[in-house]
């Protein structure tokens, strides 16, 4: 849709307002990750816009240069839905939270992507409430300790990629705070054209401090990670393991990364995309990341104003005339008796 | 288009002995198609050149059990050779098509008055299924109404034998033998609803020419019995004057409807109409949403938060965000209507209200949702609020809150109620070249080098820069949280709350100084009573007041159309009354909000049956209070 490519830095994106989220919280580095990723997009501030839900991730609006709009708890979708169908040639990214998207959102969320409103969804999983001290969340483990849960929480989480998958998303993908990779998850959600769903597992210092390093510290990545690649070989652990199907299980298994049964990764197998998020470590398996589904499909806003131009074809909009449709009689001006 | 031939002025009208009215009241099984009855009565009676009202009243069940109660349709009209603002106190004619119909209704009816009764439908176990333990044609129970009574399902059988239709579709007729009738019985003309039916079912001829058949035949029934039914006699309702030009019938939700358009037009916006399905709303979705070419985009959301949400977005994005809905709608909306107070974005709100609270009584009208758009928010979150007095005035009152909504940057509420939005009446087309229009421009000037943008600059009015995204060099940032003042950043310091939230109040206040000084409608401006109504109860209170000023009361009648703000003068013309009497269709809303603002003992008269106010209901509360 952009025509030509707006040359921006990094610094361009970031506005004058300081960034007030807790020392070591990951968000800044999700934060890093976009305000870096805008320039390759070559996309222009003022075409860009951040939504936001209520949370501490959805703070980031008030941190980029370009239009933000904070809304409230659990509607950025909805608010998003109006603003690109308004104005369909604005780039328009939803930034939430666990809490924010899954559940006072949950329902907003699902309707967004079995639209396919044209958006990059990204979502803040640090499997807690942040904002409001501590309480455990939607994501959060069986078992989590928690002010509102001091005897642990008995409620069981739901997996954010699979209630997308289920919702109809067509591009799902996950990326973590602090990796590299995660610039290249968002290019590639951005490229997407519809509803783009990224889970960004993201980790809050305060009150669930390393709840992901069983895959993200350093000395387990290579064999916790699977990084995926359209096209390619579904490998981790520095090529020796990999994974396969399991024909008689209908499942995923783990093989030696030579073995000939490593499937290679076709993003449009959506099968295949439910048993990669639903692998778990306590199997063995290592977490599914990268692009894991992407199978595009016609957008909300461009079928409705499709529609609404169909719909507008031949007829002239004359104000006067619709007023006096129906059946209608003259009073006349000279009057005379029956 | 018909022509009118029989204007009379109003002098001639006042010449003439006395202005007839008649009330009839069709009421049958919900699956009897009474409501299709009543609409081409309604447009029948307009082409006759009557002034009328009328009142859809119908059960919440689609389809409720056949012969039941609870599954009674009703559809009242009120017509006359006078001006009529109300859909009429008590039926003079009383069209019954079974037993149940008869039951839930025959009480409303005059004494005296005329009912006639589909017999074929009085079976021992339609009896039942209504209460009956006898046959009520028969015992002498309704002897202080004039009863005729034929067995219309059969007459209707017969009428349309010739087009080979089952007998269940055959019966469907029997409202248009129904209709034939009651044309007969007031001198109506035919033509336009065998027109209507021949459209209606193009596609299926035979059914076209059944329901003629039905008609005609209902119609030559009322000539030929003339001899023989006392009851039936044609009556002549002349024409109530008229102001020249062009007329057509209108409902409530479809003026509304109308009324966004143009309110959208003269402001030059797109519209953006989200909304959720809910009783009695959804019509005005189901108006906008054949509209395209006016520019007007239309959401079905998930829900009643989604649809006011994406109606806020679009408005950030530069239309006019619109959304309607009913009371626990409005209740759900809530939260965000205070998002688009604090991040100063036009919006309009549309509630049609219903009988609460909770899901309460959905197809009955009330209007009992004042509190809640005056006061319903949480925090000191003051919006905008109108109320449409008639389905034609909704026209205006919808113009009104979209011109309101983008020169104060503010959220407006549009009360009307479910009477006013199924209500039809005669509507004189204006002329869209009378209305001024009011063009919004979005501010796009970016800010001078070293200057940052000011989302919350103000206007003389104190409104804020309507910034479009994807305007070059005004990016901004807006949201819920408390902000400066100017430059809209994220801002709790005490003063600055106090300073932000008197600047709220004060732009709504303010609204005031460019609406029209309250007038009174009726009577002196000053005396010894006060009728002070709002919304739908305008007819009604009209009609008390002025027969109480007949017979030489001094009463005057105040309708006010802007809830919030008030016009300036309200307080001291008030006060230039003795007392003051505030009918509503609630415990006393208005009333409460008018003792708040202005001091003034106002007394309420509370009706919340799910039915308008009879006019008799009002003259005697005016009779009590004039001592």
């Amino acid at each position: 849709m952009n025509e030509m490519a707006t040359v921006t830095t990094a610094k361009d994106w970031a506005s004058d307002q300081e960034v007030r989220w807790c020392p070591g919280c990951g968000d800044y580095a999700v934060l890093k990750a976009v305000q870096r990723t805008m320039p390759d997009l070559g996309v222009a501030r003022e075409n860009t816009v951040f939504i936001s839900g209520i949370g501490c991730s959805s703070r980031f609006p008030y941190y980029m240069a370009s239009y933000g709009f904070h809304t409230i708890h659990g509607r950025a979708p909805a608010i998003a839905t109006g603003v690109k169908l308004a104005n369909p040639a604005l780039d328009v990214w939803i930034i939430t939270g666990d809490g924010d998207a899954l559940s006072i959102g949950g329902n907003h969320t699902m309707h967004v992507l079995r639209r396919n409103l044209d958006c990059q969804i990204l979502l803040f999983n640090n499997e807690i409430y942040g904002l409001t001290k501590g309480q455990y969340s939607p994501t959060s483990r069986l078992g989590t300790r928690s002010p509102s849960t001091p005897f642990g929480s008995v409620d069981r989480p739901v997996t954010p990629c699979m209630f997308a998958l289920g919702s109809g998303a067509r591009f799902i993908a996950r990326g973590i705070d602090v990796h590299k990779n995660l610039v290249d998850v968002l290019k590639a959600a951005h490229a997407h054209k519809g509803a783009s769903f990224v889970e960004i597992f993201q980790n809050c210092i305060v009150y669930n401090d390393e709840v992901f390093s069983s895959f993200t510290e350093k000395q387990a990545a290579a064999g916790k990670q699977l990084w995926l690649q359209a096209g390619e070989k579904m490998l981790f652990d520095g090529g020796t393991k990999g994974l396969a199907l399991d024909v008689d299980k209908l499942a995923l298994k783990m093989v030696d990364g030579d073995d000939p049964s490593v499937i290679v990764h076709n993003p449009k197998n959506r099968g295949i995309a439910a048993m990669l998020i639903e692998m778990r470590q306590d199997e063995g398996f290592p977490v599914a990341l990268g692009v894991i589904y992407e199978d595009p499909r016609p957008t909300f806003e461009s079928a409705v104003v499709e529609q609404n131009r169909k719909a507008a074809e031949g007829k002239t909009p004359d104000l006067q005339k619709l007023i006096a449709k129906g059946q209608t009689w003259q009073v006349e001006k000279e009057p005379h008796k029956i | 288009m018909a022509t009118a031939e029989h204007l009379v002025t109003k002098e001639e009208a006042a010449a003439r002995s006395e202005p007839e009215a008649v009330v009839v009241r069709f009421a049958g099984d919900s699956g009897d198609g009474m409501q299709l009855t009543g609409g081409q009565f309604t447009l029948s009676t307009a082409l006759a050149g009557n002034d009328l009202a009328t009142f859809p009243d119908f059960p919440a069940e689609i389809r409720a059990p056949q012969g039941t109660t609870f599954g009674v349709s009703a559809f009242q009209i009120n017509f006359g050779s006078a001006s009529i603002d109300t859909a009429g106190d008590q039926p003079d004619v009383l069209i019954a098509m079974n037993p149940a119909a008869l039951k839930v209704n025959a009480n409303e009816l005059r004494e005296g008055g005329l009912i006639i009764a589909d017999e074929g439908e009085f079976t021992a176990r339609n009896l039942s299924k209504a209460g009956y333990e006898q046959n009520p044609l028969e015992d002498g129970s309704l002897n202080k109404w004039q009863v005729i009574h034929f067995n219309i399902s059969q007459l209707t059988l017969d009428a349309v034998k010739p087009y080979g239709l089952g007998n269940k579709e055959a019966l469907r007729c029997k409202n248009m033998w129904t209709l034939g009738l009651a044309l007969w019985m007031f001198d109506r003309d035919r033509q336009p609803i065998v027109d209507w039916l021949k459209t209606k079912f193009a596609k299926a001829p035979e059914l076209a020419e059944a329901n003629i058949a039905a008609l005609n035949a209902g119609h030559a029934y009322g000539e030929t019995v003339e001899m023989g039914a006392p009851g039936i006699v044609q009556r002549e309702i002349g024409p109530a004057p008229a102001e020249p030009g062009l007329y057509r019938t209108v409902t409530g939700a479809e003026a509304l409807a109308l009324g966004l358009v143009a309110g959208c037009q003269l402001a030059g916006l797109g519209m953006f109409f989200g909304s959720y399905p809910i009783t009695p709303a959804s019509p005005l979705l189901h108006h906008l949403a054949r509209l395209k070419e006016f520019g007007i985009t239309t959401f079905q959301a998930e829900d009643e938060i989604a649809a006011v949400a994406a109606a806020i977005g679009a408005s950030y994005a530069g239309q006019l965000g619109i959304t309607s809905s009913s009371g626990p709608g409005i209740a759900l909306k809530t939260e965000a209507i205070g998002l688009a107070v604090m991040t100063e974005l036009p919006l309009v709100v549309v509630n049609s209200q219903r009988g609460g609270p909770s899901t309460g009584l959905p197809t009955k009208t009330e209007q009992s949702d004042l509190y809640q758009a005056v006061y319903g928010r949480n925090a000191d979150t003051p919006v905008a609020v109108l109320a449409a007095r008639s389905p034609s005035d909704a026209f205006d009152c919808a113009i009104e809150a979209c011109r309101i909504a983008t020169r104060y940057m503010t959220p407006v509420i549009l009360l009307t109620d479910g009477y006013i939005a199924n209500a039809a009446e005669p509507w004189r087309v204006p002329n869209m070249s009378g209305y001024e229009p009011f063009p919004v421009s979005y501010y796009d000037t970016p800010p001078a080098e070293g200057e940052g943008v000011m989302p919350y600059a103000r206007n003389a009015d104190l409104a804020r820069p309507w910034i479009r995204p994807g305007t070059p060099g005004l990016e901004h940032r807006i949201g819920g949280i408390e902000k400066q003042p100017g430059t809209g950043n994220i801002d709790y310091r005490p003063e600055i709350h106090q300073e932000m939230t008197e600047i709220r109040a004060a732009k709504v206040l303010g609204i005031a100084n460019s609406i029209p000084d309250q007038q009174v409608c009726l009577g002196n401006d000053s005396g010894k009573l006060a009728v002070v109504g709002w919304g739908s109860t305008f007819g009604p209170i009209h009609q008390a007041v002025g027969r109480a000023r007949n017979r030489g009361l001094d009463v005057s009648h105040i309708h006010i159309r802007h809830i919030w703000p008030m016009p300036k003068n309200l307080g001291d013309m008030l006060r230039a009354f003795d007392k003051i009497l505030v009918p509503e269709m609630n415990m006393g809303q208005l009333k409460t909000l008018l003792r708040d603002q202005y001091l003034v003992d106002a007394k309420p008269l509370s009706k919340v049956a799910g039915q308008p106010f009879r006019i008799a209901e009002i003259e005697d509360a005016i009779e009590e209070m004039m001592g």
